[in-house]
């Protein structure tokens, strides 16, 4: 029984109560891989990157227009208001912005609850979530404020069932990840456009940004202690150049449609690079995508990734023979994705254990909304009780994302605000008996004490309450 | 990462509130407190505690160079230093010797993103997210053993995370889950070790915090502060309190915001006296932020993020009613635009621990600031 309840569980996100435990557990959640729908209908009517990268465009020219944020005037702009209009304006423009920004945000916070509390393969749903998390961004700058849904609707999702080297490029490709680690204006030392403002003598010369470059070999791929400051460098050089259509002005050679990835080849730092002992002479954009092609198969990325999702699914410390097998997995399939998936699915140590995993905020309400009645769509106060819990969607604070372990999220005063959640929620729950829920929820792992503490409650709605909040429900 | 295997920390807590508030916990060692108060958004040093009479100040600034005439004058700390009027309460502290101000220190980072450089400030490190854990977390062990340090905040600030135990409490904006369920909670929890520790731990600085007279629901600073005091001067409560301030990030209309805001930071000083009582003569507070901000006024009756700021002391244990650090004037200034920073945070801090705990300063600029050491300033504290 209770492998059916690791299966709906730590492999899912939850079970639902009119869902029969799957009879065969393992398959369940191999079709799940096969007939997950990257694309579906409920995605179709929000704004993407390409949108929003106009948004940010636009956004930005206001503030410089109106001598707003320290930005760089241009000829043409008018001259910029003063005293009192200066600060009505600043004051609407604010206004403005943070209706725009909840508005967008609020919508795909939405899609992405509906997709995980209705959509049909929650566990095709968790690997979204958890590559999201390992390519995590945060919204917390004006240039992703709405990128968060988009990277992920975007890039990650219809790339979760292919090779991981696919999966890299798409999120190094997106409009909300060049902008995040400040690739999109990077620029290298001796490109042609350096060379044409160090004649100039211009007062602001244009210069290498090394953020994405760190990041993809710190935190996407090897890890941290696997590359030197010079891999950095190399990378670093090797992306100058990939940058967001619409986003530059006068760019150079092929004209992008906005939010598209584009390659301005007067921006790129001519001449080959060095990373992680190999050598690379390619021209143009290929050389650092054949970069990432090759870091997305290096043995130190599967070595790390695979801990990092066996970390996710197994224990908060992976058994390290799991780890290395996955690990081989990765090396002898290229980096393909679903053969990972096959191997941790069979994998004993999977399910030799349930209620291995502390569940996140996120996990954990997605887990109770997924109890209640189905609702036509999920409530609005879902993503305020995330900011509650300590976990607002897309907003992690750093390209770390939120880390995945009990020390993180088992904290006391974490534990009252659930309590404070569950209380709440419970409230949604209409005539429900949370004893029939329970077993419904928990099978093979429901234990006596909280059954007991369930049927004592003085209401259906603290029994219920109860039911979300007992060690059996908090972790998976 | 929060490690809750302190033990004795953890311990001291409740066998503290078991055995009464009278119970000599209090040995020597553990008089002394600490409170952080992390200013978020890049307070303006140069307002809060203006120079006098330098008219680079006037012609960079212009109309912000002064506060507004209906606020009063400027209070005088030194003959060549004001605070700001709304700081009024704190230059009261300054003249009676029980508060301090470090002008033109920064942190080592110097870009210009507020999350990178609170980090920076918060971890003690050198670069952005290069540590993962608090520099006052790694302070910790170096410290007698005292109840779990607080931060009065929804989640543990990067200060206080790490290795060793630290916990956070804040009033919560949901509903109370009311005493029925709570009581529920604690019996349903009696199976599983890590449960009932966390939830056994959260109910007792809930009940430190109510008893206290803390109010629930969403509270101003002030308030926080109370709450803060209280379960410092409680003798079985933590020795060491976070809070946090944000509403500094002043680029628009910054006559009238930082005013209010200098307002609260003052009231923040006022309640953390006034709660800690007879402790305060044994207690530091340190207020710093993550950057300051240009010396020139923007198009917007506001500054832009800069670079050297204020640090502001207080307590009975600072060697107050002086300026520390060394003012570099506004005649030359860092990237043509900032205050140029000549002291940093990190030495201000090893300095300020350091002497408040009767520690070693190169020994704790070894073992908390090995990743960004700077040379601990000397003379913060009262001897």
């Amino acid at each position: 029984m209770s492998s059916a309840a690791i299966a709906l569980n730590r492999f899912g996100l939850g079970a639902r109560p009119e869902m029969t435990p799957p009879a065969d557990p393992q398959a369940w959640l191999r079709t799940q891989i096969d007939s997950f729908d990257p694309r579906p209908g409920l995605l179709a009517g929000l704004p993407g990157g390409a949108a929003m990268t106009v948004q940010y465009r636009e956004n930005l020219a206001r503030l410089r227009r109106a001598g707003i944020g320290g930005l760089p005037r241009r000829p043409g702009d008018p001259e910029p208001l003063q005293g009192k209009a200066a600060e009505t304006a600043a004051a609407e423009y604010q206004q403005q912005r943070r209706q725009a920004f909840r508005q967008a945000y609020g919508a795909q916070v939405q899609a992405r609850l509906a997709l995980a509390i209705s959509g049909p393969t929650p566990f095709a749903e968790r690997l979204v979530h958890f590559w999201a998390n390992h390519f995590a961004i945060s919204i917390d700058k004006l240039a992703t404020a709405t990128m968060g849904g988009p990277l992920e609707f975007e890039a990650i999702r219809p790339n979760i069932a292919g090779r991981f080297a696919d999966l890299l490029l798409a999120v190094v490709r997106h409009p909300g990840m060049l902008f995040y680690l400040d690739q999109a204006q990077s620029i290298g030392p001796n490109s042609l456009i350096a060379q044409a403002a160090r004649r100039r003598a211009a007062p602001r010369q244009p210069g290498l940004n090394e953020n994405l470059a760190r990041e993809i070999l710190e935190l996407h791929t090897l890890g941290a202690g696997h590359y030197t400051q010079a891999d950095v460098q190399g990378l670093a050089r090797a992306l100058t150049g990939w940058s967001v259509g619409g986003f530059v002005r006068r760019p150079i050679g092929l004209p992008a449609p906005d939010g598209a990835f584009v390659f301005q080849p007067n921006w790129h730092e001519p001449g080959a690079v060095t990373v992680a002992g190999t050598r690379y002479a390619q021209d143009g954009a290929d050389q650092a995508e054949a970069i990432l092609r090759d870091l997305a198969v290096h043995p130190q990325t599967a070595q790390r990734v695979a801990g990092k999702i066996a970390q996710h699914f197994v224990a908060d410390v992976p058994p390290p023979a799991l780890v290395a097998r996955l690990a081989d997995v990765w090396r002898s399939s290229g980096g393909d994705l679903p053969a990972l998936y096959r191997a941790l699915i069979a994998a004993p140590e999977a399910w030799a254990q349930p209620l291995a995993k502390f569940k996140t905020p996120w996990d954990w309400t997605v887990s109770v909304a997924r109890a209640l009645p189905k609702a036509d769509r999920p409530d609005p106060r879902l993503v305020l009780m995330l900011n509650e819990l300590g976990q607002p969607v897309w907003r992690p604070g750093s390209p770390a994302g939120w880390p995945d372990d009990a020390a993180r999220w088992a904290a006391p005063d974490a534990l009252v605000r659930r309590v404070e959640v569950a209380s709440r929620m419970a409230q949604l729950g209409g005539g429900i008996d949370p004893r029939a829920l329970a077993q419904r929820l928990l099978p093979g792992t429901l234990s006596a004490r909280t059954a007991s503490a369930i049927a004592r409650a003085e209401s259906p709605a603290e029994g219920l309450a109860l039911l979300f909040v007992a060690p059996e429900f908090l972790r998976r | 990462m929060i490690d809750r295997r302190s033990l004795v920390a953890g311990g001291l807590l409740f066998g503290g509130l078991a055995l009464g508030p009278h119970m000599a916990l209090a040995a020597a060692g553990t008089r002394q407190r600490l409170v952080f108060i992390i200013l978020r958004g890049a307070m303006d040093g140069l307002a809060a505690i203006p120079p006098v009479g330098d008219p680079r100040l006037v012609q960079l600034r212009g109309a912000l160079a002064a506060p507004p005439e209906a606020l009063g004058a400027p209070i005088a700390l030194s003959p060549d230093f004001a605070a700001h009027p709304a700081l009024s309460g704190f230059a009261g502290l300054f003249a009676a010797g029980e508060a301090a101000v470090v002008h033109a220190v920064a942190s080592p980072y110097r870009e210009r993103s507020h999350f990178d450089a609170q980090n920076v400030l918060e971890t003690g490190g050198n670069a952005a997210y290069a540590l993962k854990d608090g520099w006052l977390n790694r302070l910790l062990p170096l410290l007698p053993p005292a109840p779990p340090p607080v931060a009065i905040s929804a989640t543990l600030p990067a200060l206080l995370q790490g290795a060793a135990a630290a916990t956070s409490f804040a009033p919560s904006r949901l509903p109370d889950a009311g005493a029925g369920l709570k009581a529920r909670v604690a019996a349903l929890y009696d199976g599983d070790p890590l449960l009932h520790r966390l939830w056994s731990e959260a109910m007792a600085t809930e009940r430190l915090a109510v008893s206290a007279g803390a109010a629930s629901g969403p509270q101003n600073a002030a308030a926080l502060a109370t709450t803060a005091a209280r379960l410092l001067a409680d003798p079985a409560g933590p020795r060491i309190a976070v809070l946090d301030v944000g509403g500094w990030d002043t680029h628009a209309g910054q006559a009238p915001r930082l005013a209010g805001q200098l307002r609260q930071l003052d009231a923040v000083f006022a309640a953390l006296k006034a709660g800690l009582g007879p402790a305060w003569a044994d207690t530091l507070v340190i207020a710093a932020t993550e950057f300051g901000r240009t010396v020139a006024a923007n198009g917007t009756g506001g500054t832009d993020h800069g670079t050297g700021s204020a640090a502001l002391l207080a307590g009975g244990r600072v060697a107050g009613g002086r300026m520390h650090g060394d003012w570099p004037g506004l005649a030359r200034l860092h990237e043509d635009r900032d205050l140029r920073p000549t002291s940093s945070l990190n030495g201000l801090f090893a300095g300020a621990v350091a002497g408040l705990y009767g520690l070693d300063p190169d020994l704790v600029v070894r073992r908390v600031f090995a990743a960004a050491p700077d040379r601990a300033m000397a003379g913060l504290i009262r001897p």
